[in-house]
Formats: structure tokens, sequence, C-alpha cells
């Protein structure tokens, strides 16, 4: 069954979806507004897809807990119950514990039946509570109540129960048809809002009738509800065929008779060819999706299915790889070309153009394949900020800008550890408890911002707080305390820096949110280590920003060639300033090293070959080109010998073959296949030089 | 049973092994690990690397480091011309090139051909060799060429540093 198990992995990563689309829909719910019918309708199209999808492979722990889940959702979608806030909270720790046991199912771990036995009941016990409370505060009419009652004990209890011995009632093919009719036909009823109570009512009726004996809507209902894979293929497939017609028509009831014909067609097929089954199921699973985005228009084009597919991570690598080589041989083929004889100088410059615009119209179409909404990483925080605030007493609001910015799939993974870290710290240490908040005269409410946005060949995200902003003196102390050596001078920004040295937190006291001190430090290099930086700004008694500046992509960068000893060098784009031709009075000493006087500002200058190499190298620099460049935390003059021009150039690893170098951020082929090395700005200079840099900065300052 | 008394000796394992000449000696490699035999070639300066170490060429689209075990050991010459050989090795995934003199012959040894070195005579430290073999009238310096590309005194790879 090898087939089974492609599917099975199929059915974990929708599953994995769908409980997030879940979550999603539940954190956007305001409980205090009008019920939103559509975002019910999604998360209960949700965990009804989970519960098909995993009582299709026999993992009973999750249908018995989705099929309670599911009944409260529905009666919520039918407004006979309103998702109050500590409703959604122990709907979203049922997700949570789905989560689990899918995991579990997938390492194929041991399922802990108690915990699913208590999720369980928490649920139950949660809608019973809900309903007698709600029924008193709203009288309702008896019709709904009856149902309510239904729904909260009956049909819940027996979940199980009865459509075990559903699955008999099933193999009984002659009545499937009458089954679904009628369950069709309810289901129009409950999407029609005139008919919606009764809709509503006849559904729990049935359910009563299956509990209480064997009936025609018993079948139908048992078909709905199963599709167990320990029956024969033929079971499954019609099972399957029954369910995949409750979601269409879940999406768009008005078209019965179009379903009606499928419904005939369906078992048939099933019957047929057993292989056919797994196809159906994935289908369903996809188009089960798309009405979150689409809507009723999903039921109507089948087409969806082929709208995206899932290809595996290393194909695509493996294709930026090539695409990379082909960057190489296009600009191999410009050298070439600059060579022509006069007959044919100008065609070939023509065709070269031509192909230098399909290279990177083909670089960059290959690079869109791997970049994801960062949104994908944003997501998963709405949540976090709500059960820490709860966990804390903290009343904070979570501002979300630049979901959609695309950042390299290497990077998405990557980049949610840190940001984690720094939306707890923010959250835990950051804002005040209320009433602090309100003493200090700020509004009661903390608002975190998280803000993406795309500046240049770089994703900037930003994490900032309206916070109590960072106390320096306490980070001094502290900094004092752990013999961590203190910067000269004391900016601002080099205390700041002091809290991302290891083992460092000013937190009074340690929470289980955050605290311990290894967070930071470890913020810190995850993101240095993605060839990103991060810097911190803080106000006291305003609030902390920490701000993250990552690459766009890790495989291609944007770089000026330089020349410098008869070598070639790759100075990357987003760290030059401008390259200039220096005259001798710009040049001055200080402490027998060169500054350059440019733009009312000294630049230190470096000479490169000794930066690289060491020893002594003197340069007329009246005679070379000094390259400014930037980052984060220097700037300072490159003197080169030469410029040759800009150029995109494909990164690779030279510690794949070789180890890191310091000053050295990679190296790249260049169009003669020869080796450059690509310059790491930040790392190129040492320390001393750096001293220098801030004595600089001082002396501008005072 | 005991029919079989010299088995070990007839079954014993043969390896072969990659004959090449530093300056007046000749050393013999562990052919499996031998990529690529191929002229010298002009190659990129690295910065902050030790002089035996002469930089870095493309080969084929990976970046491989190239290693002069002439300067490293101070056997030899370390002069550059057409004939100057450069071995590439793919050791544990990873590939480098070593700068010989020559390079001599395809050797067969049997392990008990491979004597115990004594712990001075050649230019590498006894640690990254396997021992001594006879050919002839000719002594060849059987190299444990994985030991001596990863040893730290190299400093080819990365030590442990998961930063």
């Amino acid at each position: 069954m090898d087939d089974m198990s492609q599917f099975r992995e199929m059915f974990f990563e929708e599953a994995q979806e769908h409980l997030e689309t879940m979550e999603t829909f539940l954190l956007d719910y305001d409980p205090e507004g009008e019920p939103d019918i559509e975002a019910l309708n999604s998360v209960f199209r949700a965990a009804h897809s989970i519960k098909g999808g995993s009582d299709i492979f026999g993992f009973k722990a999750m249908t018995g807990l989705t099929h309670v889940m599911e009944n409260l959702l529905d009666s919520a979608r039918n407004q006979e119950l309103f998702l109050t806030n500590d409703l959604i909270t122990v709907l979203l720790e049922t997700i949570d514990l789905l989560k689990i046991i899918l995991n579990n199912y997938h390492e194929e771990i041991e399922i802990d039946w108690d915990e699913v036995e208590s999720g369980k009941t928490r649920l139950k016990s949660v809608l019973q509570e809900a309903h007698d409370v709600q029924k008193e505060a709203v009288q309702k009419s008896p019709v709904q109540e009856e149902a309510s009652e239904l729904t909260a004990s009956d049909a819940e209890d027996e979940g199980f129960g009865f459509f075990e011995q559903e699955i008999v009632d099933a193999n009984d093919t002659e009545l499937e048809d009458e089954g679904f009719g009628f369950f069709e036909q309810e289901v129009a009823g409950s999407n029609d809002s005139a008919l919606d109570d009764e809709g509503f009512g006849f559904f729990e009726q049935e359910t009563e009738e299956i509990n209480g004996s064997s009936g025609l809507e018993d079948e139908g209902f048992g078909f709905f509800e199963t599709a167990s894979l320990e029956e024969e293929t033929a079971e499954e497939s019609q099972g399957y065929g029954f369910f995949q017609e409750r979601l269409e028509t879940d999406m768009a009831s008005s078209s019965p008779s179009d379903q009606q014909s499928k419904e005939e067609i369906h078992p048939s097929q099933g019957n047929q060819m057993p292989s056919a089954v797994s196809t159906t199921k994935l289908t369903s699973a996809k188009e089960d999706k798309t009405p979150v985005v689409k809507g009723k228009a999903a039921a109507e084009s089948k087409s969806s299915e082929s709208a995206s597919i899932r290809v595996e991570t290393v194909k695509i690598d493996k294709l930026v790889n090539l695409v990379g080589e082909l960057v190489i041989t296009q600009s191999m083929l410009n050298l070439i070309g600059s060579e022509a004889q006069e007959s044919i100088a100008e065609k070939m410059q023509t065709a070269l153009t031509e192909l230098e615009r399909n290279t990177r119209e083909i670089q960059e179409a290959v690079m869109s394949v791997r970049m994801l909404p960062i949104s994908f990483v944003f997501n998963r925080f709405p949540r976090l900020v709500r059960d820490l605030s709860n966990k804390l007493t903290k009343n904070i609001e979570l501002v979300i800008e630049g979901g959609s910015t695309e950042i390299d799939k290497n990077l998405v993974e990557k980049i949610s550890d840190p940001l984690t870290h720094l939306i707890r710290n923010s959250v835990d240490h950051g804002i005040e408890p209320p009433a602090e908040r309100i003493a200090k005269g700020k509004p009661e409410k903390g608002v975190v911002k998280l803000i993406a946005s795309q500046r240049g060949g770089e994703i900037v995200i930003t994490v900032s707080d309206d916070g109590a902003g960072l106390n320096k003196e306490r980070i001094l102390n502290k900094a004092l305390e752990k013999g961590i050596s203190l910067p000269d001078p004391l900016t601002d920004a080099a205390i700041w820096l002091l809290i991302f040295a290891p083992g460092f937190s000013t937190a009074a006291e340690v929470t289980d949110v955050s605290g311990r001190g290894v967070g930071m430090d470890v913020v810190r290099r995850n993101i240095e280590a993605l060839g990103g930086r991060v810097s911190i700004e803080s106000n006291q008694g305003v609030g902390t920003t920490f701000e993250i500046r990552l690459p766009l992509t890790l495989a291609i960068l944007d770089g000026m060639c330089v020349e410098n000893a008869s070598q070639v060098f790759v100075i990357p784009l987003v760290n030059i300033v401008e390259s200039i031709q220096p005259l001798e009075s710009q040049i001055k000493v200080m402490q027998n090293r060169q500054l350059l006087w440019v733009r009312d500002e000294y630049w230190p200058l470096i000479n490169l070959e000794e930066a690289l190499y060491g020893g002594q190298h003197p340069v007329n620099i009246s005679e070379s080109i000094v390259v400014l460049v930037e980052t984060a935390k220097r700037r300072y003059g490159l003197i080169v010998d030469g410029l040759l021009g800009q150029q995109q150039v494909v990164i690779k690893s030279l510690e794949r073959h070789y180890r890191r170098v310091k000053g050295v951020a990679g190296a790249t082929i260049m169009g003669d296949g020869s080796v450059a090395l690509i310059l790491d700005i930040e790392s190129l200079v040492s320390s001393q030089s750096l001293e220098l840099e801030e004595e600089i900065d001082h002396v501008i300052l005072t | 049973m005991s029919s079989l008394p010299n088995s070990s000796a007839v079954h014993s394992v043969t390896k072969e092994f990659l004959a090449f000449v530093l300056g007046d000696e000749t050393y013999a490699l562990d052919i499996m690990s031998v990529k690529e035999i191929r002229g010298y070639e002009p190659v990129t300066k690295i910065a902050n690397a030790p002089n035996y170490i002469k930089g870095v060429i493309n080969l084929r689209g990976d970046i491989v480091p190239i290693v002069d075990l002439r300067i490293k050991f101070g056997v030899g010459e370390p002069s550059y011309n057409e004939w100057t050989i450069v071995i590439m090795l793919n050791i544990k995934d990873r590939i480098l090139g070593i700068v010989v003199d020559g390079v001599s012959d395809v050797m067969n040894f049997e392990e008990e051909d491979i004597k115990p070195a004594p712990e001075f005579g050649a230019a590498f430290d006894s640690r990254y060799l396997d021992g001594l073999a006879a050919v002839d009238d000719l002594m060849v310096i059987v190299v444990d060429i994985e030991a001596l590309v990863s040893s730290e005194e190299l400093g080819l790879f990365d030590t442990v540093d998961t930063v």
C-alpha cells in the first residue's frame, strides 16, 4: 500500500493547513460583534475535512475530537450558540490538541487517549454551559432549545458509537440514494436563512432517530459520516463519494440537480476501480480549501484543482542552482560577444541583449517560486500574543502590516524563532501591566506592531511596542553584575546592544514566558546567520523597536566588481554609498590613520589589500578609487585600484569545500570562469579600525 | 578447520594507491579518495589563509580550495609550471586539490605490505601516515589522506563551530 502512505502524507499536510485555517479564523473572530457566518462556515468546513480525512485513515482520536468540535461549530453557524471568548479559547486549545494528535499519528507515536477524552469532555462541558447560559439570557423558540440540547448531549455523546453502527448499515447500497437525497435536502434547508431553524431542527431530529433505531435517514447520515478504511473499497468509495457531495452541497446548494447526477456516478466509479477512491479523496480536500477564498465560484469550476501543485523543495533548489549556472554562462557569452568581428558584432549584440533579458526573467521567475508571503510566519503570532496576554493579564493588541511581503522560503523557516522571541519579549517586558499604563496616562491597551516591508534588496521587519522602553540603568547594572565589558563610548545604541550578550536578562523576575536571558543572544545569532542584522531603538516610557534587516534571497546578489592588485572582488551593492576619486585635499591624518573628508563627514580609510592579506601595502590614494561603504554598524572608505562595473553574481558558498573566511561573504564565478571573492563589509574591518571609527563618531559628537 | 591456516593471507584485502612525488620522496594515497588529476591553473587568493592554501578554483561550478603540500611540509620546491600536477580529492563529501610535483603510478598494496612508520623520517606527522611500503628499492610513504585533510593542523574545514 505505498499509494496509501503517499495519501497519508497528503492528509497530514492538508490537515495541518486546515488546523491553521481554523486558528486564523478563530483568532479573527470578534465575539462581541455580529456573528460572522462566513468565517464560521470556513472553520466548520476545515473541521469537517479533518474529520472526514482522519476517518478514512482510521485516526479515531482525531475523528472523535473534530466531531464534537464540528457540532459546536455547527450550532454556532446556525446562530443557536454565540461564540464567547471562553468558547474560542477552548476551541483553540482543542486545535492545539489536534495538532499534537496529528503529529503523533504522523510520527506513529502512541496516542494519549486520556488527553483526547478530556479534550472532548472539556468541549462538551463548555458547550453545555454556553447553552445553559445563553438559553437563559435569550429566550429562544422551543424548537431551537430542543435542538441545542440535542447538540450538546445526544449527538456528541453518541458521535462515535452510532457511526460505527452506521458502517454496517452502509453496506446496504440500495438505500444510499434516498439517504443522500434526504441529507442534501437538509443542507439546502439550512443554507436558506428563512428555513434555517426548521432545517436545523430537522437535522437534529434525524440524529435522534439514528440513535434510537435504524431507518432511512439512518443510512443517509451514516454515509455522510463514514468512510472507514477498514471497510471494503466499495463502501469506502461510496462513503467517500457522499462525503464529497456533502462538501459541494455546502458550497453551492443552488444546483441540487447537478449534484444528484454526480452522486449517481461516484459510487459506481468506486466500485469499478478502487484506485479512484484515493484520487477523489484528494480532490475533495483541495476543493474544500478553495471556498475560503473563492466562495461559491469554486463549486462551479472544477479547474481549481490544477491551480496549484505541491513540489518538493529539492526540485526547486536544483532549478535555482541551474539558473545560477545559466547566469554565469550568460555573462561568459557576453564577454566573448564583445570580441566578435565587425560583420556580426551588431547581430551578436542584439542576440546577447535578448539573452540577457530572458535570463534575468527566468531567474526572477524561478526565484519567485521560492518566495512566500511573510504572513506564513506572521500568522502564528496573533495566537501567541493572545495566549500570552491572557496569561499575563495584560491587554495587548497585535498589529500586523505588510504580511504580503515576499521572502525566500528558507528565510521564512528560519526567521520564525527570532521573531517569536522578540514578540514574547515585547509582550512580557515591553508592555506594562494595565494599571501601570493607566497611571502613566497611556491607553490601557498596549500595542505590539509587527511590520514587514521591502526596501531595495532587503526585507525589513520591525517589532515595536508602546511599552516602557529599555531601562538604561538596569542594563548597565546587569552588565556590570555579569562582568560584561562595557562599550566605549557609552552611546545609547551601544547600550541597547548589550541585551544581545549571552545570558543577559533584565527582567526583575523570571516568568515562564521569558526572562531567562537565553533568547536575545540566540535572536541575534540566528539573524546574523541569515546574513541579516538587527538594531534597537528605545525611548524610556515610549517604547522599543527592534529592526531586522534580511537579504531578499540567499542565492543571488547585485554587486559592484572592483579590481585590486589584479584580483577581482565583488562588493554587495546594498553596502555601497558611493564611489569617488579622492582629491589630495580631502585626505586627513589622525593617529597615523588616513581619513577621508566627504559630505561633511570623516570616513576612515581601509586598504583592501591590507584588510584581506595583512602587511603593509602603501598606495597613492589620490590615484585610487575609494568606495564608501556602510553597514548597520560601520561605515568606511575602501581603497581599491579600480571599478569594473555592476553585475549580478551567484553566491557560491566557500564553506561547502573550505571554511568560513573573515571578511568574505562567499565567492562567485565570473564570466571568464575565474573565481572572485564577495566581500563582507561588516566583518572585513578589524576591531582596531572599528575603535578608530567610534572615536571619530565621538569626536564629531562632542 | 585447520586446513586453511593461511586463508587470511590469501584473501588479504588489496587496496589500490595513487603514488605521487613531493621533492625526492614518493608518497601514496588511497585511490578511492581521488576525484581527478589535472594541471595547475591560476587560483584566486583567499583572505586570511595560511601560505600553503594557494587559493580557490572553479571546478565546474564548485569553489574548491587548493593546498600546496610542498609548502606545508617543506619538501621540494614550490614551483608552478606546466608539469605541476593537482590531485583533486573527494573526502567526506568535500572536494579539494593538492599540489604535487608529479604523479608516478598506481600501486597495489596488501595490508601487511604496509609497515608501521618510525616516529621520524617523513615530513608528515606520523598521525597522518598509514605506514611505509617497499616497492623494489623504492620506499613509499602511505598517507592517511582523510586524517591529514580533516586535521585541525591544516585548517581546511571549520572546526566544530555551530554558530
